[in-house]
């Protein structure tokens, strides 16, 4: 029952694009006559500046990032960490993704895809990978992009908010999964 | 904060870099990076145009309003300092919609929008106030209901069990955000003070 539902709302999601993209200009242009065109071009004309505004921010953060993971700290830390995190519970062979996760997309994906070739789909290892993946964000990336449209360089607790957060629910998905499928 | 985490990182890197002979790798991957940062930048022009587009129909047509009005009594607790009527409620509302809706793509032009108009409610203009760091740990924890593509493809069947676990862990995650938010904001390390280290 569970299966058929959440494949429903897969199937729904594809809908929710092609959706929006006409039922909006649908409602303003039949019920408000709005003309969708101009507005459209209009509102579109900030795509340009918000972009090429971020991308100081961007290259801070990811230049960053980009070295901090080839000199191969990342993997020290691991290291240094795994005897603590088997002590909790938490599943060393999880960690590296965990750790990448706020930091890099692409990276934490590839963590992922590894995870689920050595393991196999069906394993608990993976299935908490996934969880994880889901549930968190590539928190320096959002935090750059973001504030660095509007030019914020003080960015106060949001970072500190933003990495607690995705403690809990990296902590949230190594549980749930353990209590739900070990 | 960030200060220190960013030349942390560099510095960490260039020392462990040094010692393990990775140092030629860090010196590419700062490089790299740096076009990285750029072309993702640049590949977001179009979407953000896209959506920004529907969004000027959306807000011409009333239709954000409408939204806003519905969610007002969340929001008002959630941003305590922003006009329950501004525009920058109806972008946060849509943003989040996104987000947990899965719309990656969508999301982010939405929530630059939004960050825009918290910034029209901002008396100084470098710093960050309590409703654009509640936004953010909003955004970076949000509830997800339908899983990114990316993990459907890799776990295949197995998806449809992880629906649940994604819906556990990022509740909690959203839950934790909102605590770390309005406990922090009025710690005095992250108080409001002109000309102040971040």
């Amino acid at each position: 029952m569970i299966d058929s539902f959440v494949g429903g709302i897969n199937e729904f999601s594809k809908y929710i694009i092609p959706f929006l993209l006409v039922g909006i200009p649908f409602y303003g242009l039949v019920f408000k006559k709005v003309k969708v065109y101009e507005s459209f071009v209009e509102g579109a004309k900030d795509g340009f500046t918000i972009s090429v505004r971020i991308i100081p921010y961007l290259v801070a953060i990811l230049v960053a990032i980009g070295m901090f993971r080839a000199s191969g700290a990342l993997d020290l830390l691991l290291n240094a960490l795994s005897p603590a995190l088997t002590f909790i519970g938490f599943p060393p062979e999880n960690l590296p993704l965990a750790l990448m996760r706020p930091l890099s997309g692409s990276g934490s994906l590839g963590l992922l895809t590894d995870l689920v070739n050595q393991h196999g789909a069906d394993s608990l290892i993976a299935k908490i990978g996934a969880t994880m993946f889901g549930s968190t964000e590539t928190t320096f990336y959002v935090l750059a992009v973001y504030f660095g449209s509007v030019g914020i360089r003080k960015t106060r607790h949001a970072l500190l908010a933003g990495l607690f957060a995705d403690l809990v629910g990296v902590l949230s998905a190594v549980y749930i999964c353990q209590f739900l499928f070990a | 904060m960030l200060n220190y985490i960013w030349f942390g990182m560099m510095f960490i890197a260039v020392v462990v870099g040094t010692f393990t002979g990775n140092i030629d790798a860090v010196t590419e991957a700062a490089i790299d990076m740096a076009k990285v940062a750029v072309n993702l930048a640049i590949g977001l022009i179009g979407i953000m145009a896209l959506w920004l587009g529907i969004m000027k129909i959306a807000e011409e047509s009333g239709l954000i309003r409408i939204i806003a009005r519905g969610l007002r009594p969340i929001t008002i607790r959630l941003f305590p300092d922003v006009p329950p009527d501004h525009p920058a409620i109806g972008s946060i509302v849509l943003n989040m919609s996104a987000n947990i809706l899965g719309l990656g793509n969508a999301a982010t032009p939405l929530g630059l929008k939004a960050m825009e108009e918290l910034q029209e409610l901002n008396p100084s203009k470098e710093t960050a106030t309590n409703a654009m760091a509640m936004f953010l740990a909003l955004n970076t924890s949000s509830v997800q209901l339908i899983l990114p593509a990316t993990v459907v493809a890799l776990m295949g069947s197995f998806s449809s069990q992880l629906f649940i676990t994604t819906l556990v862990a990022t509740s909690m995650s959203t839950i934790a955000a909102v605590v770390a938010v309005k406990f922090l904001e009025k710690r005095k390390r992250f108080a409001i003070v002109e000309g102040s280290q971040s």
